[in-house]
């Protein structure tokens, strides 16, 4: 019962992140027509954003270390915490969560200049003419930040207070030694606040609604006299946010390096491709499922009975998902049907 | 008129196969005459042209073909521990069973078509990959590599000689397969695939295959059940992906799961597309570009730009060193990509479409030319 409980929380964590990754791609996907395979690039900025902020706020002097009196020693010390003492250790503490502020803006900035100086350029082309750029671009991107970061994972630890565990066990009546991180808890709950805010933005603004009419019948919508570009512009925008706020989140728990977006978007794809494309409750429901079976799947009472089963079982989902169904579970009709 | 076609395709053949062969001797002067990188050129030669086969001539853009590179490598480096050190064995067990590889993906992989298909490929990619470095470890010896080791039973070998101290190398009846040999033998093999392309290009089935590439439907309105001849492509292409993979372990009996990452996959689609996808030349010219430029830019460091930029004043000597250092050494990579969506966004038939609309500008603008003289 612990087991499975614990491997549920895992599952929905890391199906939080697919789901967050996988959002983003189909809202550019069903806007834009674009397939995106920088996306995960986006989410890895977004990660480094949190690197890069706490970077900053940890920028430090050489001062002598009193501590120590048999010879002058010396001590790294950030500025912070010489200008404003404890409260100045408090910001770098909370380094990640303060990162939000910062990478919102930087990631909608990303977010428009790709799309208005990259992206704009391929809607008529092929498919695989897009996905050939975006994964170019993607490269581009990885490669930029290896040559600041370097190839090494940069270990972005969360707030001390929320480092610990969290004794969920004795919460529900169960076991004592039923415990799970803090951050990662925060992690979902934050994840859900996103997916809910972007589908109550889509659903209750003029703004929302002009997007999923465009969604549905674009060439219609731009008769109606919108400018329709313009709107997606910002929708990819949007994207690139919710990309970079997942990637940001994510950091504590995975710290980040500059191949992680790779990894993410084929898990990610294969996530939108499992919902069906350009279904955004699809993308969502798909990725805590999928996240969920991934877990499940590590169990090792299973990987014992299938060997090797955790490793592909996102995939051979996908595969028996798109031989079966080809619309994915919750895609429209004669959306890519092909 | 066929003769006539015939006597082309010798020609062709007989330029191809003394260009392929002479490489060491006209390399020379760019300094790229070295047997590895010449073997790199005709083994990524071969992935490329097997590649092109597929993508070039249907349009499916696969980012699977690595897994078919890593199987054949790992085919052969175990036809070598267990069979013989003699390449012969190891290069068709390697081809017949990545085509059989190729064939289950295919066969699933073809049923669907356009960014499904793309997705598909990569799918099984990532779950070969991840099989290679968990389950199938007593097989790819995960992480670490398969290696060839003194107590291999090698059994084809012992039937003829005792073995001998430290481990042996790979040979073709006791000619050793490094060095130029290996090279040579690289190219024959280069030139076998090159010649299958010509004459799958020139095919009432290459034929097929473009018109499944300009429309499918058509195609199949028309009576065809187009699915065959994709899945014959396709694993065509996969043998030639496998054919590559041994030659890599020929030249270099190991192989690692690093190779079956959909990442690899990718280089290859960049070869094609740089040097033109659906053309017959385009795919080599693509990997010598990009084998070459590799060579030459990953060994560039920040010492040999302050000497290539010596001309300068020492303000915009140190100036360009900093500018261009990013680009080179480590930052290859970067480089790549850039080329790449350049390649794309600019020229996306590659650098044989550029050769292409250079022409026609020069003979356009003569032809108009000389029709406004008779104008006059």
């Amino acid at each position: 019962m612990d087991a499975i409980l614990i491997q549920l929380l895992n599952g929905l964590d890391k199906g939080a992140a697919y789901a967050l990754i996988a959002l983003g791609l189909t809202l550019v996907f069903g806007t834009l027509g674009v397939v995106n395979f920088a996306h995960g690039a986006l989410f890895m900025l977004g990660a480094f954003c949190a690197v890069t902020f706490q970077k900053i706020l940890t920028i430090s002097v050489k001062v002598v270390d009193p501590s120590i009196t048999f010879f002058t020693a010396y001590k790294e010390q950030p500025y912070l915490e010489i200008w404003f003492g404890d409260v100045g250790l408090a910001i770098i503490d909370y380094a990640v969560p303060l990162s939000i502020f910062m990478a919102i803006p930087v990631m909608l900035l990303i977010g428009l200049v790709m799309e208005r100086g990259l992206i704009r350029h391929f809607y008529k082309r092929t498919h695989a003419e897009q996905i050939l750029v975006t994964f170019g671009l993607a490269i581009v991107i990885q490669e930029v930040i290896r040559h600041f970061f370097g190839a090494n994972p940069i270990p972005t630890p969360a707030p001390d207070i929320v480092s610990s565990s969290a004794a969920i066990g004795s919460w529900l009546g169960l076991s004592e030694n039923l415990v799970y991180p803090w951050w990662r808890l925060i992690y979902l709950a934050f994840s859900a606040l996103i997916i809910t805010s972007v589908f109550a933005f889509l659903q209750l603004t003029t703004f929302g609604m002009i997007v999923r009419a465009g969604m549905f019948d674009r060439q219609m919508v731009g008769f109606l006299g919108i400018d329709v570009q313009r709107k997606f512009t910002i929708v990819f925008g949007l994207a690139a946010v919710v990309a970079g706020l997942a990637g940001v989140m994510y950091a504590p728990i995975l710290p980040p390096d500059y191949h992680m977006g790779m990894d993410f978007l084929v898990l990610s794809f294969v996530v939108v491709v499992v919902g069906g494309m350009g279904s955004l409750g699809g993308a969502v429901a798909a990725g805590f499922l999928l996240g969920i079976l991934q877990s499940f799947a590590s169990m090792t009472v299973i990987t014992e009975l299938v060997p090797g089963i955790d490793q592909v079982i996102i995939y051979l989902v996908a595969v028996i998902v798109l031989l079966t169904r080809p619309r994915g579970l919750m895609g429209r009709k004669g959306v890519m049907e092909d | 008129m066929i003769l006539e076609k015939k006597r082309s395709d010798l020609v062709t053949m007989i330029l191809f196969s003394m260009v392929v062969l002479s490489m060491p001797i006209w390399l020379n002067p760019l300094g790229a005459n070295y047997p590895d990188l010449l073997q790199k050129f005709a083994i990524f030669g071969i992935f490329a042209i097997g590649y092109n086969i597929l993508f070039g001539l249907t349009g499916y853009l696969s980012f699977g073909h690595a897994i078919f590179l890593g199987v054949g490598s790992y085919t052969a480096v175990w036809s070598f521990k267990l069979l013989s050190m003699n390449v012969i064995p190891a290069v068709i067990s390697s081809v017949i069973l990545a085509g059989i590889v190729a064939a289950f993906v295919g066969f699933v992989s073809l049923r669907r078509s356009g960014i499904y298909f793309s997705i598909l490929t990569l799918a099984f990619a990532q779950m070969f990959y991840n099989l290679a470095y968990s389950v199938l470890t007593p097989i790819t010896n995960g992480e670490t590599g398969l290696q060839l080791a003194l107590e291999d039973p090698r059994v084809i070998d012992r039937l003829f000689s005792t073995a001998g101290e430290g481990l042996p190398s790979t040979e073709l009846f006791g000619l050793s397969m490094s060095g130029y040999s290996g090279f040579y033998f690289c190219a024959v093999m280069l030139i076998v695939a090159f010649y299958v392309s010509l004459k799958i290009f020139n095919s009432p089935f290459g034929l097929k295959l473009k018109a499944i590439k300009s429309n499918q439907h058509r195609m199949k309105y028309t009576g065809y059940n187009t699915r065959p001849y994709l899945l014959t492509a396709f694993i065509i292409s996969g043998m030639f992906a496998g054919l590559a993979g041994a030659l890599m372990a020929v030249t270099d009996p190991l192989a690692g799961a690093e190779r079956m990452q959909w990442t690899a996959s990718g280089e290859v689609v960049l070869m094609t597309i740089l040097g033109g996808v659906g053309t017959l030349y385009g795919p080599l010219l693509g990997v010598v570009i990009i084998k070459y430029l590799e060579n030459i830019f990953s060994a560039v460091n920040e010492a040999v730009l302050q000497t290539f930029f010596d001309f300068l004043p020492s303000w915009l000597q140190d100036t360009m060193v900093v500018i261009v250092s990013p680009f080179v050494g480590e930052g290859w990579h970067l480089t790549l990509g850039l080329m790449f969506m350049g390649i794309v966004i600019f020229l996306p038939g590659g650098i044989t479409e550029g050769f292409q609309k250079m022409k026609k500008r020069f003979f356009t603008k003569e032809n108009s030319e000389s029709s406004n003289q008779e104008g006059k």
